[in-house]
């Protein structure tokens, strides 16, 4: 079975005519979204978090036909152009990343932190980020990046 | 995933007549459901998505009852001002579950209906003495949790909403698994009219009462009233992270520092 | 260079396109009329096939082929790169490694049937419709109990479950030295099992080209010409002209993407067979358990010290699990990156080790981020850290005394190793100053008044880092050379492209390597690229892991750029009439000595490629250099890291408060990227102390086979670290550099468990094993108090 749904993907009206079963992780990376990446299989590592109407979810739980009428945001929504959103450069500035595979998801939960606190102290942001599992960085630069982030964001 | 076919009722109406369907199956947040499915360890003909029925929603309060409609997300209810006012530790158990991801789509119909043995939400219900509203009746929360994944829901029935009697008084300690953030022992403590309640989840197959500690702090709503109550802890859940004994000398500590939580 | 020379913290060129989701991992390449493959793996961890019907199977929608062993037979088993050679001189038992299982399943996830459909569903959908039949074996988990007599052989032509008895040092001194000890201190520990667990998990895709013949396997590899080597040579008898393996963005590896691995070789194999595409990803749960696992070593170690705590012997004796199969490398992991480490940063002049390695019915188990370093710095700092307290000696002071003094080096150890250069005081009086160690007491009691047992902890490590040189690994059983090849290409127009060996899955070498190439050429950072990962493009090369990369792939680059300048001063010397011996090369230019003749890099550049004016008698047009670098010896890091703990002794719950890591890694050409390697060293190997533990039951059923039971170190679990450097520059590498990857890891795992001990000290907690879980810890309490 298929259902026809339409939503805005980063802004763009989207019509998918897709398996009632379809994951909306799976909907994205066949359409080439591929910056929403697949890191386990019990909804834990965060590695596929996109914004679905401002809220951070993982979109490896959630049916694409849920998706139906609403606007999803995922990492290649964010920058504009060759700049990118301000916590993508602070990511950037503060070395919050190393293999690149969990960070995608690392800032769109970043970015829904900040637009509830803006500005979060260090046992918040660690909290926050409880969804979203990195191997690599140790958190420390991560974190960081997240403070100098929400900085960054309210100039802009 | 195996195949299904999704539907999206609008009214509480269509969703019992697809639910009649044995083989159909609620989803709610589907924190629970979807992950499952993802693995193949259920399968389903049919899911029903009550996300678009305006009724389930909500968080209202009356005569001195909190009552929070079934697909309310974690997240409305740890952020709710009226939770927070009137039952803090409610609002506080919901901030503590899964993670924000979870708490933004998790709901606590979901969540109750699924009777996950560590699971936060049970706690609450059993602790704070609610009543779980369905398409068909009331059903008093300690008629509620029947079992391990078990609950008194009967085919086609679906919760609606649960009502909270707002507390004179409530707590709500958790001892997280370090790696699922389920309650390896979650205690929840209320007086409420003079009632008082000790529900435990994640020690055991489900969530229960521990009648002593509830007698112990009727008498005296302290910390060291239940610190040195040890529960029987021989029928107690024992995986890698936490044996039997273990839970059960948390359950004692837990109980204490929900007692110190509800002030 | 200013700001984007050696040693500048220059932020990394990779970052745009991993933050804006234009990374290219494997599984996000799709290829034209791609298959999808699925695996059926074993349910048991120990059965014999007894059957296996594919019939329904094969007629379900969109199924392509089903293959089992059989299909396999004339090709290869997975090869071992390591051999080891026995205490008696024989080698070490080494069984098949086949492919897919050859009517038995030695552990679970044991791959038995490959399944090849047009969807990843309908692969799934047809192989859970495949019947095997199994007649389950007696499961050999245990080490002890599957060297036992009577214990079912895994391998029925090894004939029991020892893989090798293998020995390392001098066993007549060692006892020597413990027959005039003053004391002994005694320790059994275990270094617990772990799963790397890299945020990516592994893919690969097979594509055949009918009309050259030629194969190329995409796969999440650290080293994608030793796959090609491996898998080709020894699996699938493809030679490596007529086989590409790359490996494109990498998301971790931490030792768990170096090995070859039968997925490898299903897809290429199954894509020449079938002149499709086929394609693989790992679900995170088939990731546990088909990823070669870490650690897993059970140690009984002793160290016998005179009346004032200097050391006079050790003695170590270790059981390593190697699980099912021998991984690519698994047989160095307990013996040369192991048992050579043993003398630490000490001048403990006798030391005999003794290792078991041991089959079981669990993943094979490899290197994982440290390799046999970690396990041999924390039954040493344990140790330590015990005769400390039984000697009744400050366990700083303990170290102090008898550390390697630095008018010591190249100091010989007595298990095999020459030290290069090192201070290891100078690093022990950084950390404690940093740590402030001398005002523990008050924070111990400040915690006390708020209910919490505070405790403080020391490990000063030392590591081996970029294994080489090849004559000598080579001797040790090492089936490869361990250099590293480098090709520095000028461009026309004076660019530069590099083509390095080592590969990146984290470590930013696309921005280290082009400081330093920048630094040496004086041309424009933004004017470098580093290609790295593709065997098509880059000559050769032997990868990255073992904190090898700068070591000897930042090496290699040296000595191509030394190269490329020295034929550059011919081409200038040419262009200014001058004799090569006048010509001088600083910042880009090259100058005639006492004059104010020069010419730039790019004009040389241009020369070469366009040699009009040009001694074409003399010298070849073009501007293009290789380098195969092979270290004269390892590198040695080393460092004290220092941690803090409070416990909570009402539920056992241990915070870690602060942490502080020292470390010399020599010369450090980005600071901000080596703190980072720092950081997340430190928290694989907090993770490993407190969190993370990879646990079979008796019938070798994975009960930790998910995140939902694996705890991975997250965000709220850690503290921010403290970190700092020393630098003795290493003296036998051009860059003076010796490598940060795995010191973190390798550093952390005793500090933290010394730390919690010593907040347990009243009552009477002489060990804890990792992780040290808050349900350990008030067990251990209560034991104590007992």
């Amino acid at each position: 079975m298929t259902v026809s749904i339409s939503f805005q993907l980063n802004g763009t009206p989207t019509q998918l005519e897709v398996p009632d079963s379809q994951l909306l992780s799976e909907a994205l990376r066949q359409g080439g979204s591929t910056g929403t990446h697949i890191g386990c299989d019990t909804s834990q590592c965060g590695a596929c978090v996109v914004h679905v109407d401002g809220q951070s979810v993982k979109s490896c739980t959630l049916l694409t036909a849920q998706v139906d009428g609403k606007s999803v945001t995922t990492i290649e929504g964010l920058a504009n152009a060759e700049d990118m959103h301000p916590m993508q450069q602070a990511f950037k500035n503060h070395h919050g990343l190393q293999c690149g595979f969990c960070t995608p998801g690392m800032v769109m939960s970043a970015i829904d932190l900040v637009n509830h606190h803006p500005d979060p102290d260090e046992k918040q942001i660690r909290e926050w980020l409880e969804g979203n599992i990195c191997r690599c960085t140790g958190y420390h630069n991560i974190v960081k990046a997240v403070q100098h982030g929400a900085q960054m964001m309210k100039e802009v | 995933m195996y195949d299904f076919t999704y539907h999206k009722p609008s009214d509480l109406n269509e969703a019992g007549q697809l639910l009649t369907n044995d083989e159909a199956k609620v989803v709610a947040g589907g924190m629970t459901l979807i992950p499952t499915l993802k693995q193949r360890l259920a399968q389903h003909s049919d899911l029903v998505d009550l996300s678009a029925i305006a009724e389930l929603n909500g968080i209202t309060q009356t005569d001195g009852v909190v009552r929070i409609g079934a697909m309310t997300t974690h997240s409305d209810v740890h952020h709710s001002e009226l939770v927070r006012s009137s039952i803090p530790a409610l609002a506080d158990l919901a901030g503590q579950i899964g993670d924000v991801q979870v708490r933004n789509r998790g709901t606590i119909g979901g969540s109750i209906a699924n009777a996950d043995p560590a699971a936060d939400y049970p706690a609450a219900v059993v602790g704070l003495g609610a009543t779980v509203h369905t398409n068909q009746r009331d059903i008093s929360a300690d008629d509620f949790f029947t079992a391990m994944f078990e609950t008194a829901l009967g085919d086609g029935e679906i919760i609606t909403a649960v009502s909270f009697p707002v507390p004179d008084k409530a707590g709500y300690a958790k001892f997280a698994n370090p790696a699922s953030r389920y309650a390896i022992v979650g205690v929840m403590v209320a007086h409420t009219q003079g009632e008082t309640r000790v529900a435990v989840t994640g020690a055991a197959g489900s969530v229960f009462r521990a009648s002593e500690m509830e007698q112990a702090l009727a008498d005296d709503f302290s910390a060291e009233a239940v610190r040195s109550i040890a529960v029987a802890s021989d029928e107690f859940n024992s995986d890698i992270h936490a044996s039997a004994e273990y839970r059960g000398h948390l359950v004692s500590v837990m109980a204490a520092r929900a007692v110190m939580a509800a002030g | 260079m200013g700001d984007t020379g050696i040693g500048s913290a220059v932020t990394r060129r990779e970052d745009y396109r991993f933050l804006t989701g234009q990374g290219k991992y494997t599984d996000d390449i799709n290829l034209a009329h791609q298959t999808h493959a699925w695996i059926v793996r074993s349910p048991y961890a120990h059965a014999n096939i007894t059957g296996i019907d594919s019939s329904a199977a094969a007629a379900m929608p969109g199924v392509v082929a089903i293959y089992t062993s059989e299909d396999f037979a004339e090709v290869g088993g997975v090869p071992c790169g390591w051999e080891v050679t026995q205490k008696d001189g024989t080698p070490m038992n080494e069984p098949k490694h086949p492919i897919l299982a050859e009517g038995r399943v030695r552990h679970v996830g044991d791959p038995v049937v490959l399944v090849i459909a047009e969807t990843r569903d309908q692969a799934r959908n047809a192989a859970e419709a495949i019947v095997v039949d199994y007649e389950e074996l007696p499961a050999q988990i245990d080490m002890q109990a599957a060297l036992a007599d009577g214990a079912t052989a895994i391998h029925d032509d090894v004939g029991s479950n020892l893989c090798f008895d293998w020995e390392l040092g001098d066993q007549d001194a060692t006892d020597a030295a413990f027959a005039n000890a003053h004391h002994v201190a005694k320790l059994d520990l275990v270094n617990n099992r772990l799963v790397a667990n890299a945020m990516e998990p592994r893919a690969a895709i097979g594509d055949y080209n009918p009309s050259s013949g030629d194969y190329t396997l995409y796969t999440t590899s650290q080293n994608p010409h030793v796959i090609r080597l491996l898998m080709g040579a020894f699996v699938l008898s493809i030679p490596e002209h007529k086989l590409r393996v790359y490996a494109p963005d990498v998301g971790g590896g931490f030792g768990s993407k170096i090995y070859h691995y039968a997925e490898e070789a299903m897809v290429t194999w199954a894509a020449g067979q079938l002149k499709r595409p086929v394609k693989w990803t790992a679900e995170r749960s088939e990731s546990f358990m088909s990823d070669a696992h870490g650690r897993d070593h059970v140690t009984h170690v002793e160290l016998a010290m005179d009346e004032n705590g200097t050391f006079l012997g050790l003695k170590c004796n270790t059981l390593a699990n190697m699980g099912a199969y021998l991984s690519t490398f698994a047989p160095c992991v307990p013996t040369y990156l192991h048992a050579t480490l043993l003398a630490g940063q000490y001048t403990t002049p006798a030391i005999h080790c003794e290792v078991k390695a041991v089959f079981t019915n669990t993943v094979p188990v490899d290197a994982y981020r440290g390799a046999g370093r970690p396990e041999a710095t924390y039954l040493l700092e344990r140790v330590v850290d015990v005769a400390a307290k039984e000697m009744n000696i400050d366990p700083a002071e303990l170290r102090r005394r008898n550390f390697i003094q630095p008018d010591q080096f190249p100091y010989d150890t007595p298990v095999a190793l020459t030290y290069d250069t090192g201070n290891y005081e100078v690093t022990l009086d950084q950390a404690l100053a940093a740590a402030d160690y001398a005002g523990f007491q008050a924070r111990k009691d400040e915690a006390a008044s708020r209910g919490k047992l505070r405790g403080i902890g020391i490990a000063s490590y030392i590591e081996a880092c970029g294994i080489a040189p090849s004559n000598v690994v080579g001797a040790l059983g090492a089936r490869a050379g361990l250099y590293e090849a480098a090709t520095i290409r000028v461009n026309p127009t004076g660019s530069v492209t590099v083509l390095t060996g080592s590969h990146s899955h984290g470590q930013g070498h696309e921005t280290t390597f082009s400081q330093v190439v920048s630094d040496m050429l004086g041309i424009d950072y933004d004017s470098i690229e580093i290609v790295h990962g593709d065997t098509d493009k880059v000559p050769f090369g032997m990868g990255t892991y073992g904190s090898r990369s700068i070591a000897v792939g930042g090496s290699a680059i040296y000595r191509s750029v030394e190269k490329i300048i020295a034929k550059a001063k011919k081409i200038a010397a040419h262009l200014l009439e001058a004799d090569v011996a006048d010509i001088e090369f600083e910042n880009g230019e090259f100058k005639v000595k006492g004059t104010d003749k020069s010419t730039g890099f790019g004009d040389v550049a241009l020369t070469a490629y366009v040699p009009h004016n040009y001694p074409l008698e003399e010298l070849e047009p073009g501007l293009e250099e290789t380098s195969f670098y092979d270290p004269a010896n390892f590198t040695y890091p080393a460092g004290t890291y220092i941690c803090e703990v409070e416990i909570d002794p009402e539920t056992g719950v241990v915070d870690l408060v602060s942490f502080h890591a020292s470390d010399d890694f020599g010369n450090v050409i980005n600071p901000m990227i080596v703190e980072g390697q720092v950081h997340g060293g430190l928290a694989q190997g907090i993770g490993q102390a407190l969190l993370e533990n990879c646990v079979y039951d008796d019938q070798g059923q994975l009960l930790s086979g998910s995140y939902m039971d694996y705890c991975m170190p997250r965000a709220d679990d850690l503290p921010s670290f403290s970190v700092d450097t020393t630098v003795t520059a290493c003296t036998h590498n051009p860059l003076g550099v010796k490598g940060c990857g795995e010191a973190g890891a390798i550093g952390s795992p005793p500090a933290v468990i010394n730390a919690i001990v010593n907040a347990l000290s009243d009552y009477n907690v002489r060990h804890i094993d990792m992780p040290a879980t808050p349900m350990k810890v008030w067990q251990a309490m209560s034991a104590g108090q007992a």
